[in-house]
């Protein structure tokens, strides 16, 4: 049963290793006194609970196992991952159900940040979304560099078009991308399934249709379907509107203070840290590198832990602001 | 699951991972509806032999409550242990408990609409002839659970198998988590074979829901076996 699972852990201690957050030092989660509450604040992280809300895609690629086993090795606690799609995983957030979230809406995330619910914002890693479709390629966008090109010629057509539609990050990005191609869609070829990106690639190969995916879960999934990648993204060469980044950020503690914040921390960290990057850049599936870490960089791009364009209000006073 | 003769058969699963996803099935099923059975047979006696004002009114809440839709019980019960619910303090969301909650809900209706029937079904001089051996009120209502047995369990087996195959409540309130190492903690059987066919992976959603079959299959034949063997 679970509750002696937890037990267990917590009988074995974990070492006292909340409160280092980003700082992934010589933790081990072996050995520790068991007891570790005596610095009054919940020292031992044993028997706590961190709650991931994320994606269908880091989730149905099986990186999140690797990445949540790693970080259980180090830290003792392991991670409840939710895969909810981008949407509804900061809207779980935003209701204090979880504590950190893994998502790929830039545009969400600015939003959840500055309605003041996600804070420490982290670039976290990138891949690309693709266009696939039947190999017959009814709209002839095979080998298109100019991914708005393709999705005119899809509605021109009026080929089947399956969208997630369900407000996901994958969904979010095909929408710029019709908007940026000046195409409303809608019509009989134009489904929207509601459901995540596996259950959408089923349905589009089913029925012979395009839809836009990201290329982790296209690979995962190319042994069981009948479609194929027409335009590629900017991993192999593709257009930059197909870019896909993804980003990690912490449920605000001031505002839900139930939220394990703490935790949250070791797990950004984590996963920002070399160790945690090395982690993603070696997961492959079929011998393909899926997911290309991002977090690592000498420039501290300032830009990740506020929302885009941010300004901060004149007259706050912003002591390191003395310009 | 191929039929050839072949003696190594490769699995596309850890049996780990199976075992414990049906570890938490039967767990969150066998405990929610033994919870139900407690809750539900008094309730089921009371409104079977007691006119009470209203008494038509509570049978059609029971009777809608057979075939209310678990997405919507899921909901609610979502609604009241999120943080922002009035249970929120108790940390309930997204665990094992939680889904029993929303089971809980689900069977009840359909554990007391199939017990009313049943001690309803229990002859009056029965009970009478209960009473006039100067039985109290519980032994009379122990009596027609006697009685009533195989009706009961009919009903605690419907309640069974509506807890046990119902996908869209415990999805939304536990979450379908399992932990890195493939240990379940709120994944069930139900929500796993979702989550396998959202993958396309579908051997192993079959295998899964042979698996819930069977178990269903077990658990009816079990309750016949125990019926046919205390009729004398």
């Amino acid at each position: 049963m679970t509750i002696q699972r937890r037990e267990l852990l917590a009988m074995m201690g974990g070492g006292a290793a909340a409160g280092l957050a980003g700082c992934t030092g010589l933790l081990s989660s072996v050995g520790g006194n068991g007891d570790g509450s005596d610095n009054g604040s919940g020292g031992s992280i044993a028997g706590e609970e961190l709650v991931l809300t994320t994606t269908t895609s880091t989730y149905d690629t099986g990186l999140l196992d690797e990445v949540n086993a790693a970080f259980e090795e180090r830290f003792g606690t392991p991670v409840q991952a939710i895969s909810q799609g981008t949407g509804e995983a900061l809207e779980t957030a935003r209701n204090g159900d979880s504590d950190v979230v893994m998502v790929h809406a830039r545009s969400q995330e600015d939003e959840f940040m500055q309605e003041g619910y996600g804070i420490n914002r982290r670039d976290l890693m990138f891949n690309d979304f693709v266009i696939v479709g039947p190999e017959e390629d009814p709209a002839g966008i095979e080998d298109s560099a100019d991914a708005l090109a393709a999705f005119r010629a899809i509605a021109e057509r009026e080929s089947l078009f399956v969208s997630r539609g369900d407000n996901s990050g994958t969904h979010t990005a095909e929408r710029r991308i019709w908007e940026a191609a000046g195409v409303e869609p809608g019509g009989e070829w134009y489904l929207e399934t509601g459901q995540g990106m596996g259950d959408t690639l089923n349905q589009a190969s089913q029925q012979g249709a395009y839809t836009l995916a990201d290329r982790g879960t296209f690979i995962s999934q190319r042994e069981e379907i009948e479609l194929v990648i027409l335009v590629q993204g900017p991993v192999e060469g593709g257009p930059k509107i197909l870019a896909n980044p993804y980003g990690v950020l912490a449920v605000n503690p001031a505002v839900h203070e139930n939220v394990n914040y703490q935790l949250a921390m070791s797990y950004i960290g984590f996963l920002t840290s070399p160790d945690g990057q090395q982690v993603i850049e070696n997961y492959e599936l079929d011998g393909e590198q899926l997911f290309f870490p991002q977090a690592l960089s000498k420039d501290p791009n300032f830009g990740q832990y506020v929302p885009e364009g941010w300004q901060s209000d004149d007259g706050q006073a912003n002591g390191t602001n003395g310009a | 699951m191929g039929l050839e003769a072949v003696p190594v058969v490769e699995l596309p699963f850890e049996s780990n991972y199976i075992t414990s996803i049906v570890r938490v099935s039967l767990y969150v099923s066998l405990t929610a509806v033994a919870l139900s059975t407690l809750f539900s047979l008094p309730v089921a006696m009371f409104v079977g032999f007691k006119r009470f004002p209203g008494k038509e009114l509570v049978t059609a809440v029971i009777n809608t409550g057979m075939g209310f839709p678990s997405v919507v019980v899921g909901l609610v019960v979502l609604f009241a242990v999120s943080n922002q619910g009035p249970l929120g303090s108790l940390d309930l969301v997204f665990t094992p408990k939680a889904m029993i909650m929303s089971q809980f809900v689900l069977a009840t209706p359909v554990i007391t609409g199939v017990s009313i029937a049943a001690v309803t079904g229990v002859e009056e001089n029965v009970r009478d002839a209960a009473y006039a051996m100067g039985g109290t009120r519980l032994d009379v209502a122990l009596v027609v659970i006697k009685e009533a047995k195989f009706g009961i369990a009919t009903a605690v087996l419907a309640g069974f198998g509506r807890a046990i195959s119902e996908v869209g409540s415990v999805l939304i309130v536990g979450g379908n988590i399992a932990y890195a190492d493939g240990t379940a903690y709120t994944r069930n059987l139900t929500t796993a074979i979702q989550l396998e066919a959202r993958q396309g992976r579908f051997e192993t959603a079959m295998f899964l829901g042979a698996i819930l079959v069977a178990i269903v299959l077990a658990v009816n034949w079990l309750v016949g076996r125990l019926g046919g063997g205390g009729r004398r």
